[in-house]
Protein backbone atom coordinates (compact mmCIF):
# COMPACT_ATOMS: atom_id res chain seq x y z
CA UNK A 1 0.00 0.00 0.00
CA UNK A 2 2.88 2.25 0.98
CA UNK A 3 4.78 1.12 -2.04
CA UNK A 4 2.24 2.36 -4.50
CA UNK A 5 2.14 5.81 -3.10
CA UNK A 6 5.49 6.36 -3.24
CA UNK A 7 5.53 5.23 -6.97
CA UNK A 8 2.59 7.65 -7.67
CA UNK A 9 4.06 10.73 -6.77
CA UNK A 10 5.72 13.27 -8.82
CA UNK A 11 9.79 13.82 -9.78
CA UNK A 12 11.14 16.32 -7.93
CA UNK A 13 12.60 18.77 -10.04
CA UNK A 14 13.76 21.64 -7.96
CA UNK A 15 15.65 23.26 -10.46
CA UNK A 16 12.83 23.62 -12.93
CA UNK A 17 11.49 26.31 -14.91
CA UNK A 18 8.24 26.39 -16.22
CA UNK A 19 6.62 28.92 -18.28
CA UNK A 20 4.87 30.24 -15.64
CA UNK A 21 8.36 31.30 -13.95
CA UNK A 22 8.95 33.27 -17.41
CA UNK A 23 6.08 34.95 -17.76
CA UNK A 24 6.12 35.55 -13.77
CA UNK A 25 9.18 37.35 -14.69
CA UNK A 26 8.90 39.52 -17.64
CA UNK A 27 5.89 40.65 -15.66
CA UNK A 28 7.41 41.96 -12.86
CA UNK A 29 9.94 43.65 -15.26
CA UNK A 30 7.29 45.34 -17.22
CA UNK A 31 5.86 46.67 -14.21
CA UNK A 32 8.76 47.75 -12.72
CA UNK A 33 9.51 49.78 -16.03
CA UNK A 34 6.00 51.00 -15.83
CA UNK A 35 6.37 51.87 -12.24
CA UNK A 36 9.88 53.50 -12.47
CA UNK A 37 9.04 55.60 -15.92
CA UNK A 38 6.37 57.71 -13.99
CA UNK A 39 9.11 58.83 -11.29
CA UNK A 40 11.89 59.26 -13.98
CA UNK A 41 9.40 61.68 -16.23
CA UNK A 42 8.89 64.09 -12.93
CA UNK A 43 11.98 64.21 -12.47
CA UNK A 44 13.06 65.10 -16.02
CA UNK A 45 10.13 67.46 -16.06
CA UNK A 46 11.85 69.25 -12.99
CA UNK A 47 15.13 69.33 -14.17
CA UNK A 48 13.99 70.57 -17.51
CA UNK A 49 12.09 73.39 -15.86
CA UNK A 50 15.27 74.37 -13.49
CA UNK A 51 17.58 73.90 -16.52
CA UNK A 52 15.52 76.81 -18.04
CA UNK A 53 14.91 79.20 -15.00
CA UNK A 54 18.68 78.41 -13.52
CA UNK A 55 20.39 81.13 -16.09
CA UNK A 56 17.60 83.59 -14.83
CA UNK A 57 17.45 82.79 -10.84
CA UNK A 58 21.94 83.22 -11.10
CA UNK A 59 21.77 86.32 -13.86
CA UNK A 60 19.20 89.03 -14.05
CA UNK A 61 17.03 87.57 -10.96
CA UNK A 62 17.06 89.95 -7.87
CA UNK A 63 14.88 88.31 -5.25
CA UNK A 64 13.60 91.85 -3.75
CA UNK A 65 12.48 93.24 -7.05
CA UNK A 66 10.96 89.62 -7.63
CA UNK A 67 8.53 89.34 -5.23
CA UNK A 68 8.02 92.68 -3.69
CA UNK A 69 7.33 94.83 -6.50
CA UNK A 70 4.42 94.97 -8.70
CA UNK A 71 6.05 95.92 -11.97
CA UNK A 72 6.18 93.29 -14.36
CA UNK A 73 7.86 94.33 -17.68
CA UNK A 74 9.78 91.47 -18.98
CA UNK A 75 9.18 92.93 -22.97
CA UNK A 76 10.77 96.35 -21.81
CA UNK A 77 14.17 96.52 -24.02
CA UNK A 78 15.25 99.67 -22.00
CA UNK A 79 14.92 98.64 -18.28
CA UNK A 80 12.84 95.55 -18.21
CA UNK A 81 11.45 94.68 -14.58
CA UNK A 82 10.78 91.25 -13.19
CA UNK A 83 8.49 91.79 -10.00
CA UNK A 84 5.55 89.01 -9.59
CA UNK A 85 3.51 90.45 -6.43
CA UNK A 86 1.12 91.17 -8.61
CA UNK A 87 0.68 88.01 -10.21
CA UNK A 88 1.09 86.07 -6.52
CA UNK A 89 -1.71 88.30 -5.16
CA UNK A 90 -3.66 87.72 -8.12
CA UNK A 91 -3.23 83.99 -7.72
CA UNK A 92 -3.67 84.02 -4.08
CA UNK A 93 -7.09 86.42 -4.18
CA UNK A 94 -8.48 83.84 -7.04
CA UNK A 95 -7.90 80.67 -5.01
CA UNK A 96 -9.00 82.08 -1.57
CA UNK A 97 -11.78 83.34 -2.88
CA UNK A 98 -12.44 79.52 -4.87
CA UNK A 99 -11.85 78.15 -1.58
CA UNK A 100 -14.55 80.38 -0.22
CA UNK A 101 -16.87 79.09 -2.24
CA UNK A 102 -16.08 75.69 -2.48
CA UNK A 103 -15.10 74.57 0.92
CA UNK A 104 -18.63 74.88 2.09
CA UNK A 105 -20.47 73.66 -0.87
CA UNK A 106 -18.15 70.09 -1.30
CA UNK A 107 -18.25 69.72 2.41
CA UNK A 108 -21.98 70.24 2.29
CA UNK A 109 -22.06 67.73 -0.48
CA UNK A 110 -19.58 65.02 0.76
CA UNK A 111 -21.60 65.17 3.98
CA UNK A 112 -25.14 64.78 2.28
CA UNK A 113 -23.72 62.21 -0.03
CA UNK A 114 -21.89 59.98 2.97
CA UNK A 115 -24.01 60.50 5.65
CA UNK A 116 -27.67 60.95 4.52
CA UNK A 117 -28.05 59.98 0.79
CA UNK A 118 -28.87 56.31 0.34
CA UNK A 119 -28.93 53.80 -2.26
CA UNK A 120 -29.93 55.19 -5.78
CA UNK A 121 -29.79 58.44 -4.90
CA UNK A 122 -26.19 58.45 -3.02
CA UNK A 123 -24.90 56.65 -6.46
CA UNK A 124 -26.21 58.64 -9.01
CA UNK A 125 -24.96 62.07 -6.90
CA UNK A 126 -21.78 60.32 -6.92
CA UNK A 127 -21.14 59.61 -10.74
CA UNK A 128 -22.81 63.22 -11.12
CA UNK A 129 -19.82 64.52 -9.14
CA UNK A 130 -17.16 62.63 -11.09
CA UNK A 131 -18.94 63.66 -14.22
CA UNK A 132 -18.41 67.31 -12.48
CA UNK A 133 -14.64 66.65 -12.76
CA UNK A 134 -14.68 65.62 -16.05
CA UNK A 135 -15.39 68.93 -17.73
CA UNK A 136 -12.77 70.34 -19.76
CA UNK A 137 -11.42 74.35 -17.85
CA UNK A 138 -11.44 75.97 -21.14
CA UNK A 139 -15.14 75.19 -21.25
CA UNK A 140 -15.54 76.87 -17.42
CA UNK A 141 -13.02 79.96 -18.68
CA UNK A 142 -16.14 79.73 -21.37
CA UNK A 143 -18.87 79.79 -18.89
CA UNK A 144 -16.95 82.31 -17.10
CA UNK A 145 -17.00 84.66 -19.96
CA UNK A 146 -20.31 84.18 -21.73
CA UNK A 147 -22.62 83.79 -18.52
CA UNK A 148 -20.69 85.00 -15.23
CA UNK A 149 -19.93 87.68 -17.48
CA UNK A 150 -23.11 89.84 -18.18
CA UNK A 151 -24.69 88.23 -14.81
CA UNK A 152 -22.40 90.01 -12.65
CA UNK A 153 -22.45 92.72 -14.43
CA UNK A 154 -26.18 92.76 -14.29
CA UNK A 155 -26.45 91.19 -10.25
CA UNK A 156 -23.86 94.03 -9.22
CA UNK A 157 -23.95 97.19 -11.78
CA UNK A 158 -20.84 97.08 -12.32
CA UNK A 159 -18.89 98.18 -15.66
CA UNK A 160 -17.07 94.62 -15.73
CA UNK A 161 -18.08 91.26 -15.49
CA UNK A 162 -14.47 89.73 -15.48
CA UNK A 163 -11.96 89.54 -12.23
CA UNK A 164 -11.61 88.53 -9.01
CA UNK A 165 -15.23 87.42 -9.09
CA UNK A 166 -15.80 85.61 -11.42
CA UNK A 167 -12.67 83.74 -12.10
CA UNK A 168 -12.94 83.00 -8.04
CA UNK A 169 -16.60 81.49 -8.69
CA UNK A 170 -15.88 79.57 -11.78
CA UNK A 171 -12.37 77.87 -10.35
CA UNK A 172 -14.42 76.91 -7.29
CA UNK A 173 -17.07 75.50 -9.24
CA UNK A 174 -13.57 73.51 -10.43
CA UNK A 175 -12.46 72.57 -7.56
CA UNK A 176 -15.76 71.46 -5.64
CA UNK A 177 -15.80 68.42 -7.26
CA UNK A 178 -12.13 66.91 -6.56
CA UNK A 179 -13.07 67.85 -2.86
CA UNK A 180 -16.37 66.41 -2.65
CA UNK A 181 -15.02 63.41 -4.19
CA UNK A 182 -12.03 63.08 -1.20
CA UNK A 183 -13.77 64.51 1.46
CA UNK A 184 -16.58 61.87 1.41
CA UNK A 185 -13.66 58.91 1.08
CA UNK A 186 -12.76 60.36 4.46
CA UNK A 187 -16.26 60.31 5.69
CA UNK A 188 -16.58 56.76 4.56
CA UNK A 189 -13.03 55.71 6.05
CA UNK A 190 -14.72 56.06 9.44
CA UNK A 191 -15.78 53.51 11.18
CA UNK A 192 -19.88 52.75 11.03
CA UNK A 193 -19.05 51.49 14.52
CA UNK A 194 -18.52 54.77 15.82
CA UNK A 195 -21.57 56.20 14.36
CA UNK A 196 -23.47 53.28 15.60
CA UNK A 197 -21.62 53.41 19.06
CA UNK A 198 -22.89 57.08 19.16
CA UNK A 199 -26.47 56.47 17.96
CA UNK A 200 -27.02 53.97 20.90
CA UNK A 201 -26.21 56.37 23.08
CA UNK A 202 -29.22 58.42 21.79
CA UNK A 203 -27.15 60.84 19.96
CA UNK A 204 -28.77 62.30 16.84
CA UNK A 205 -28.32 62.32 13.39
CA UNK A 206 -27.09 65.80 13.43
CA UNK A 207 -24.54 64.88 16.93
CA UNK A 208 -23.34 61.65 15.21
CA UNK A 209 -21.73 63.89 12.40
CA UNK A 210 -20.63 66.88 14.33
CA UNK A 211 -19.42 64.91 17.71
CA UNK A 212 -17.84 61.86 15.96
CA UNK A 213 -17.86 61.68 12.13
CA UNK A 214 -15.96 65.11 11.21
CA UNK A 215 -13.15 65.05 13.91
CA UNK A 216 -12.74 61.60 12.99
CA UNK A 217 -12.47 61.84 9.73
CA UNK A 218 -10.47 65.44 10.25
CA UNK A 219 -7.71 64.85 8.54
CA UNK A 220 -9.15 63.65 5.31
CA UNK A 221 -11.19 66.35 4.90
CA UNK A 222 -7.86 68.79 5.61
CA UNK A 223 -6.43 66.59 3.01
CA UNK A 224 -9.38 66.93 0.07
CA UNK A 225 -9.14 71.08 1.18
CA UNK A 226 -5.70 70.82 0.30
CA UNK A 227 -5.89 69.35 -3.01
CA UNK A 228 -8.65 71.74 -3.89
CA UNK A 229 -6.19 74.68 -3.43
CA UNK A 230 -3.54 72.65 -5.28
CA UNK A 231 -6.21 72.22 -7.92
CA UNK A 232 -7.26 76.01 -7.70
CA UNK A 233 -3.44 77.08 -7.90
CA UNK A 234 -2.47 75.45 -10.40
CA UNK A 235 -5.78 75.87 -13.03
CA UNK A 236 -4.85 78.00 -15.42
CA UNK A 237 -7.11 78.16 -19.20
CA UNK A 238 -10.25 79.02 -16.75
CA UNK A 239 -8.56 81.79 -14.75
CA UNK A 240 -6.86 82.87 -18.33
CA UNK A 241 -10.00 83.27 -19.63
CA UNK A 242 -12.58 84.78 -16.43
CA UNK A 243 -9.70 87.08 -14.56
CA UNK A 244 -9.15 90.20 -16.61
CA UNK A 245 -5.41 90.01 -17.04
CA UNK A 246 -4.48 92.84 -15.43
CA UNK A 247 -1.35 92.90 -13.07
CA UNK A 248 -2.67 94.56 -10.52
CA UNK A 249 -3.10 93.66 -5.62
CA UNK A 250 -6.93 93.62 -6.31
CA UNK A 251 -9.14 95.82 -4.21
CA UNK A 252 -12.39 95.04 -4.56
CA UNK A 253 -14.06 91.50 -5.64
CA UNK A 254 -14.91 93.39 -9.19
CA UNK A 255 -11.08 94.37 -9.86
CA UNK A 256 -9.11 92.22 -12.69
CA UNK A 257 -6.22 90.28 -11.92
CA UNK A 258 -3.65 87.87 -13.57
CA UNK A 259 -2.61 84.83 -11.90
CA UNK A 260 0.58 83.50 -12.38
CA UNK A 261 -0.56 80.82 -14.46
CA UNK A 262 -2.43 82.28 -16.83
CA UNK A 263 0.63 84.38 -17.06
CA UNK A 264 3.00 81.69 -18.53
CA UNK A 265 0.32 80.64 -20.76
CA UNK A 266 -0.22 83.59 -22.42
CA UNK A 267 3.24 84.90 -22.91
CA UNK A 268 5.63 81.58 -23.24
CA UNK A 269 4.22 81.82 -26.91
CA UNK A 270 5.53 85.44 -27.93
CA UNK A 271 8.73 85.37 -25.34
CA UNK A 272 12.17 84.44 -27.54
CA UNK A 273 13.60 81.38 -26.46
CA UNK A 274 16.36 81.95 -24.48
CA UNK A 275 15.98 85.01 -23.96
CA UNK A 276 15.41 86.66 -20.01
CA UNK A 277 11.80 86.89 -20.61
CA UNK A 278 11.48 83.40 -21.77
CA UNK A 279 13.78 82.02 -18.53
CA UNK A 280 11.87 84.43 -16.14
CA UNK A 281 8.50 82.62 -17.01
CA UNK A 282 10.64 78.86 -16.52
CA UNK A 283 11.28 80.67 -12.89
CA UNK A 284 7.76 81.19 -12.29
CA UNK A 285 6.64 78.02 -13.25
CA UNK A 286 9.62 76.68 -10.63
CA UNK A 287 7.50 78.69 -8.18
CA UNK A 288 4.33 76.91 -9.20
CA UNK A 289 6.10 74.05 -8.83
CA UNK A 290 7.50 73.71 -5.65
CA UNK A 291 4.48 75.19 -3.87
CA UNK A 292 1.85 72.54 -5.54
CA UNK A 293 4.17 70.54 -4.36
CA UNK A 294 4.42 71.78 -1.15
CA UNK A 295 0.50 71.50 -0.79
CA UNK A 296 0.20 67.95 -2.11
CA UNK A 297 3.13 67.27 -0.21
CA UNK A 298 1.13 68.49 3.04
CA UNK A 299 -1.66 66.76 2.38
CA UNK A 300 -0.39 63.33 1.82
CA UNK A 301 1.32 63.79 5.13
CA UNK A 302 -1.88 64.62 6.56
CA UNK A 303 -3.67 61.70 4.99
CA UNK A 304 -1.04 59.43 6.46
CA UNK A 305 -1.63 60.80 9.67
CA UNK A 306 -4.95 59.70 9.39
CA UNK A 307 -4.19 56.25 8.55
CA UNK A 308 -1.92 55.97 11.63
CA UNK A 309 -3.97 57.32 13.75
CA UNK B 1 -59.44 47.79 24.34
CA UNK B 2 -55.97 47.87 25.65
CA UNK B 3 -55.42 51.22 26.91
CA UNK B 4 -52.66 53.28 25.48
CA UNK B 5 -50.58 55.48 27.52
CA UNK B 6 -48.26 57.75 26.04
CA UNK B 7 -46.42 58.73 29.05
CA UNK B 8 -44.08 61.94 27.98
CA UNK B 9 -40.44 60.77 28.11
CA UNK B 10 -39.59 63.55 30.69
CA UNK B 11 -41.81 61.72 33.27
CA UNK B 12 -39.09 58.96 33.74
CA UNK B 13 -38.53 59.75 37.25
CA UNK B 14 -42.18 59.45 38.18
CA UNK B 15 -42.08 55.78 36.49
CA UNK B 16 -39.23 54.91 38.16
CA UNK B 17 -41.28 55.67 41.92
CA UNK B 18 -43.94 53.13 40.48
CA UNK B 19 -42.56 50.24 41.45
CA UNK B 20 -43.38 48.21 37.76
CA UNK B 21 -42.28 44.74 38.36
CA UNK B 22 -41.10 44.55 34.65
CA UNK B 23 -38.33 46.58 32.94
CA UNK B 24 -39.12 45.10 29.55
CA UNK B 25 -41.92 43.58 28.52
CA UNK B 26 -41.77 42.11 25.07
CA UNK B 27 -45.25 40.79 23.51
CA UNK B 28 -46.25 39.39 20.49
CA UNK B 29 -43.04 40.67 18.73
CA UNK B 30 -42.06 39.58 14.92
CA UNK B 31 -39.84 41.33 12.88
CA UNK B 32 -39.07 41.39 9.13
CA UNK B 33 -35.90 42.14 7.15
CA UNK B 34 -37.36 42.59 4.22
CA UNK B 35 -39.12 39.54 2.95
CA UNK B 36 -36.96 37.33 5.46
CA UNK B 37 -39.11 37.30 8.91
CA UNK B 38 -36.48 36.99 11.31
CA UNK B 39 -38.77 37.13 14.66
CA UNK B 40 -42.07 34.92 15.49
CA UNK B 41 -44.50 36.21 17.69
CA UNK B 42 -41.53 36.48 20.71
CA UNK B 43 -42.86 37.06 24.53
CA UNK B 44 -40.18 38.27 26.80
CA UNK B 45 -40.63 39.62 30.14
CA UNK B 46 -37.40 40.94 32.11
CA UNK B 47 -37.69 41.78 36.19
CA UNK B 48 -36.18 44.74 36.92
CA UNK B 49 -32.89 44.50 38.07
CA UNK B 50 -32.03 40.83 36.54
CA UNK B 51 -29.33 39.96 34.64
CA UNK B 52 -31.42 37.75 31.70
CA UNK B 53 -29.13 35.70 29.36
CA UNK B 54 -30.66 35.07 25.78
CA UNK B 55 -28.90 32.35 24.32
CA UNK B 56 -29.51 30.21 21.09
CA UNK B 57 -27.78 28.72 17.91
CA UNK B 58 -26.20 31.73 15.38
CA UNK B 59 -29.05 33.65 13.84
CA UNK B 60 -31.76 32.37 16.00
CA UNK B 61 -32.88 36.20 16.37
CA UNK B 62 -31.09 36.80 19.53
CA UNK B 63 -29.12 39.91 18.81
CA UNK B 64 -32.41 40.85 16.86
CA UNK B 65 -34.31 40.76 19.40
CA UNK B 66 -31.93 42.59 21.45
CA UNK B 67 -31.66 45.36 19.16
CA UNK B 68 -35.85 45.69 18.91
CA UNK B 69 -35.68 47.32 22.79
CA UNK B 70 -33.70 49.85 21.81
CA UNK B 71 -34.82 49.76 17.87
CA UNK B 72 -31.38 49.71 16.85
CA UNK B 73 -32.37 47.53 13.85
CA UNK B 74 -34.38 50.49 12.86
CA UNK B 75 -30.77 51.79 11.35
CA UNK B 76 -31.00 49.51 8.70
CA UNK B 77 -33.54 51.55 7.22
CA UNK B 78 -37.23 51.00 6.44
CA UNK B 79 -36.91 47.76 5.19
CA UNK B 80 -37.09 46.39 8.88
CA UNK B 81 -40.32 45.95 9.91
CA UNK B 82 -41.57 45.43 13.71
CA UNK B 83 -44.86 44.16 15.01
CA UNK B 84 -46.14 43.41 18.72
CA UNK B 85 -45.60 45.48 21.63
CA UNK B 86 -42.27 46.57 23.60
CA UNK B 87 -42.78 48.67 26.94
CA UNK B 88 -39.93 49.46 28.71
CA UNK B 89 -40.95 50.58 32.46
CA UNK B 90 -44.60 50.23 30.81
CA UNK B 91 -43.79 52.86 28.13
CA UNK B 92 -44.83 51.56 24.73
CA UNK B 93 -41.55 52.38 23.37
CA UNK B 94 -42.55 51.04 19.44
CA UNK B 95 -44.93 53.79 19.20
CA UNK B 96 -44.33 56.95 16.98
CA UNK B 97 -44.28 59.17 19.33
CA UNK B 98 -41.02 57.94 20.75
CA UNK B 99 -37.73 60.04 20.41
CA UNK B 100 -34.84 57.03 19.96
CA UNK B 101 -32.69 59.32 21.11
CA UNK B 102 -34.64 59.70 24.52
CA UNK B 103 -35.34 56.06 24.29
CA UNK B 104 -31.26 54.98 24.00
CA UNK B 105 -30.70 57.12 27.17
CA UNK B 106 -32.58 55.06 28.77
CA UNK B 107 -31.90 51.86 27.43
CA UNK B 108 -27.94 51.57 26.96
CA UNK B 109 -26.10 49.35 24.50
CA UNK B 110 -22.54 47.50 24.86
CA UNK B 111 -21.81 45.56 21.48
CA UNK B 112 -19.71 42.81 20.53
CA UNK B 113 -16.57 44.28 19.58
CA UNK B 114 -15.35 47.24 22.18
CA UNK B 115 -16.22 50.65 20.39
CA UNK B 116 -15.31 53.53 22.46
CA UNK B 117 -15.19 56.69 20.30
CA UNK B 118 -11.62 58.41 18.74
CA UNK B 119 -11.88 60.26 21.66
CA UNK B 120 -10.22 60.69 25.07
CA UNK B 121 -11.09 58.38 27.75
CA UNK B 122 -12.46 61.20 29.47
CA UNK B 123 -14.86 62.63 26.83
CA UNK B 124 -16.07 59.01 26.11
CA UNK B 125 -17.59 58.82 29.43
CA UNK B 126 -18.94 62.10 29.23
CA UNK B 127 -20.36 61.67 25.58
CA UNK B 128 -23.77 60.71 26.48
CA UNK B 129 -23.85 62.92 29.01
CA UNK B 130 -23.26 65.79 26.98
CA UNK B 131 -25.42 65.28 24.60
CA UNK B 132 -28.44 64.45 26.98
CA UNK B 133 -27.69 67.24 29.52
CA UNK B 134 -26.70 69.82 26.86
CA UNK B 135 -29.01 72.40 28.07
CA UNK B 136 -27.63 72.11 31.64
CA UNK B 137 -24.10 73.25 32.81
CA UNK B 138 -21.38 71.40 34.71
CA UNK B 139 -18.64 72.95 35.85
CA UNK B 140 -15.21 71.11 35.38
CA UNK B 141 -15.08 69.63 38.89
CA UNK B 142 -18.47 67.96 38.34
CA UNK B 143 -17.73 66.36 35.21
CA UNK B 144 -14.66 65.24 36.63
CA UNK B 145 -16.92 63.77 39.60
CA UNK B 146 -18.77 62.29 36.98
CA UNK B 147 -16.04 60.46 35.48
CA UNK B 148 -14.74 59.19 38.65
CA UNK B 149 -18.16 57.42 39.86
CA UNK B 150 -18.75 56.10 36.24
CA UNK B 151 -15.29 54.58 36.23
CA UNK B 152 -15.35 53.47 39.99
CA UNK B 153 -18.47 51.76 39.10
CA UNK B 154 -16.97 49.58 36.48
CA UNK B 155 -13.81 49.48 38.56
CA UNK B 156 -11.62 50.91 35.85
CA UNK B 157 -10.66 54.14 37.78
CA UNK B 158 -7.01 52.81 39.16
CA UNK B 159 -6.06 52.04 36.07
CA UNK B 160 -6.79 54.96 34.01
CA UNK B 161 -7.08 57.49 36.56
CA UNK B 162 -3.82 59.12 35.14
CA UNK B 163 -4.24 59.21 32.13
CA UNK B 164 -7.99 60.77 31.61
CA UNK B 165 -6.86 62.79 28.23
CA UNK B 166 -5.47 59.62 26.40
CA UNK B 167 -7.10 58.11 23.27
CA UNK B 168 -9.37 55.64 24.50
CA UNK B 169 -8.94 53.33 21.79
CA UNK B 170 -5.31 52.97 23.15
CA UNK B 171 -6.45 51.02 26.25
CA UNK B 172 -6.86 47.22 26.26
CA UNK B 173 -9.81 45.45 24.67
CA UNK B 174 -11.15 44.61 28.33
CA UNK B 175 -10.56 48.18 29.47
CA UNK B 176 -12.42 49.39 26.63
CA UNK B 177 -15.26 47.34 26.76
CA UNK B 178 -15.32 48.64 30.83
CA UNK B 179 -14.93 51.72 29.57
CA UNK B 180 -18.34 51.10 26.84
CA UNK B 181 -19.93 50.39 30.05
CA UNK B 182 -18.91 53.39 32.15
CA UNK B 183 -20.21 55.52 29.45
CA UNK B 184 -23.88 54.57 29.67
CA UNK B 185 -23.51 55.19 33.48
CA UNK B 186 -24.02 59.08 33.92
CA UNK B 187 -27.41 59.93 32.21
CA UNK B 188 -28.83 56.90 34.26
CA UNK B 189 -29.98 54.32 32.32
CA UNK B 190 -32.89 51.79 33.35
CA UNK B 191 -31.90 49.18 30.93
CA UNK B 192 -28.36 47.95 29.63
CA UNK B 193 -28.50 45.47 26.93
CA UNK B 194 -25.19 43.27 25.86
CA UNK B 195 -24.33 41.96 22.86
CA UNK B 196 -22.38 38.92 23.23
CA UNK B 197 -19.58 41.77 25.25
CA UNK B 198 -16.82 39.47 25.99
CA UNK B 199 -16.77 37.53 22.59
CA UNK B 200 -13.82 39.71 22.04
CA UNK B 201 -11.83 38.98 24.89
CA UNK B 202 -9.76 36.36 26.41
CA UNK B 203 -10.62 34.02 29.09
CA UNK B 204 -9.37 36.31 32.09
CA UNK B 205 -11.13 39.06 30.85
CA UNK B 206 -14.54 37.42 30.32
CA UNK B 207 -14.18 36.56 33.45
CA UNK B 208 -13.36 40.55 35.27
CA UNK B 209 -16.70 41.66 32.80
CA UNK B 210 -18.63 39.08 33.98
CA UNK B 211 -17.67 40.06 37.40
CA UNK B 212 -18.90 43.17 36.43
CA UNK B 213 -21.78 42.46 35.18
CA UNK B 214 -22.67 40.49 37.76
CA UNK B 215 -22.12 43.57 40.03
CA UNK B 216 -23.97 46.33 37.92
CA UNK B 217 -27.47 43.91 38.06
CA UNK B 218 -29.61 45.43 40.65
CA UNK B 219 -29.25 49.01 39.96
CA UNK B 220 -29.77 48.13 36.22
CA UNK B 221 -31.79 45.27 34.27
CA UNK B 222 -29.39 43.95 32.03
CA UNK B 223 -30.26 41.94 29.20
CA UNK B 224 -27.32 39.61 27.88
CA UNK B 225 -27.43 37.87 24.62
CA UNK B 226 -24.21 35.17 25.07
CA UNK B 227 -22.91 32.71 22.58
CA UNK B 228 -21.00 31.12 25.65
CA UNK B 229 -23.23 28.60 27.72
CA UNK B 230 -21.05 28.85 30.19
CA UNK B 231 -21.61 32.24 30.49
CA UNK B 232 -25.21 32.28 30.82
CA UNK B 233 -24.83 29.69 33.51
CA UNK B 234 -22.51 31.35 35.70
CA UNK B 235 -23.44 35.08 35.00
CA UNK B 236 -27.19 35.22 34.90
CA UNK B 237 -30.34 35.25 36.66
CA UNK B 238 -32.92 34.24 34.30
CA UNK B 239 -32.21 32.70 30.76
CA UNK B 240 -34.57 32.17 27.59
CA UNK B 241 -33.70 30.13 24.83
CA UNK B 242 -34.57 30.84 21.19
CA UNK B 243 -34.32 28.99 17.80
CA UNK B 244 -34.77 30.20 14.48
CA UNK B 245 -36.63 33.27 15.46
CA UNK B 246 -39.16 31.83 18.07
CA UNK B 247 -38.78 31.92 21.82
CA UNK B 248 -38.79 28.16 22.80
CA UNK B 249 -37.98 28.08 26.64
CA UNK B 250 -37.48 31.31 29.51
CA UNK B 251 -37.45 30.42 33.17
CA UNK B 252 -34.77 30.53 35.88
CA UNK B 253 -31.57 29.33 34.65
CA UNK B 254 -30.89 26.72 36.99
CA UNK B 255 -33.74 25.21 35.75
CA UNK B 256 -33.26 25.90 32.63
CA UNK B 257 -29.64 24.29 32.80
CA UNK B 258 -31.02 21.38 34.97
CA UNK B 259 -34.28 20.71 34.05
CA UNK B 260 -35.59 22.13 30.66
CA UNK B 261 -39.08 21.77 29.61
CA UNK B 262 -38.20 21.40 25.71
CA UNK B 263 -36.37 19.10 23.77
CA UNK B 264 -34.78 21.86 21.49
CA UNK B 265 -33.43 23.81 24.50
CA UNK B 266 -32.09 20.44 26.15
CA UNK B 267 -30.37 19.72 22.76
CA UNK B 268 -28.89 22.89 22.60
CA UNK B 269 -27.33 23.15 25.98
CA UNK B 270 -26.35 20.04 25.82
CA UNK B 271 -23.95 20.54 22.66
CA UNK B 272 -26.08 18.37 20.19
CA UNK B 273 -25.98 21.35 17.65
CA UNK B 274 -25.52 24.84 17.99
Amino acid sequence: MLAKRVKRSAPMDLDHRGRAWYIDKAVTFLVFVGGISAIIFIIGIFVFITKEGAGFIVGPLNVREFFASLTWRPTSSQNPSYGVLGLIAGTASVTGLAMVVSVPFSLGAAIFIGEFATGRLRESLKVLVELLAAIPSVVWGFIGLSIMNPLIIDMFDVPVGIGVLNSGIILGLMAAPIMTTIAEDALKAVPDTYREAAEAMGATKWQVIFRVVLPAGKNGLVAAVLLGVGRGFGETMAVLMASGNAIQIPTSPFDSVRAITATIAAELGDAPVGSDHYRALFTLGILLFVVTFIINLTADLVVKGARRA
Amino acid sequence: MKQKTIAPWTTWKAALVEDTALAIDIQNVSLWYGDFQALFEVDLQVKRGSITALIGPSGCGKSTLLRAVNRMNERLGDYVRTTGEIHVLDQDILSDDVELSQLRRHVGMVFQRPNPLPLSIQDNVLFAHRIHRADEKFNKLEEDEIVENALRRVLLWDEVKDRLGREATGLSLEEQQKLCIARLLPVKPTVILMDEPTSALDPKATAALEELIWELHGDYTILIVTHNMAQARRASEETAFMLLGRMVEHGVTEQIFLAPQEEGTADYIEGRYG
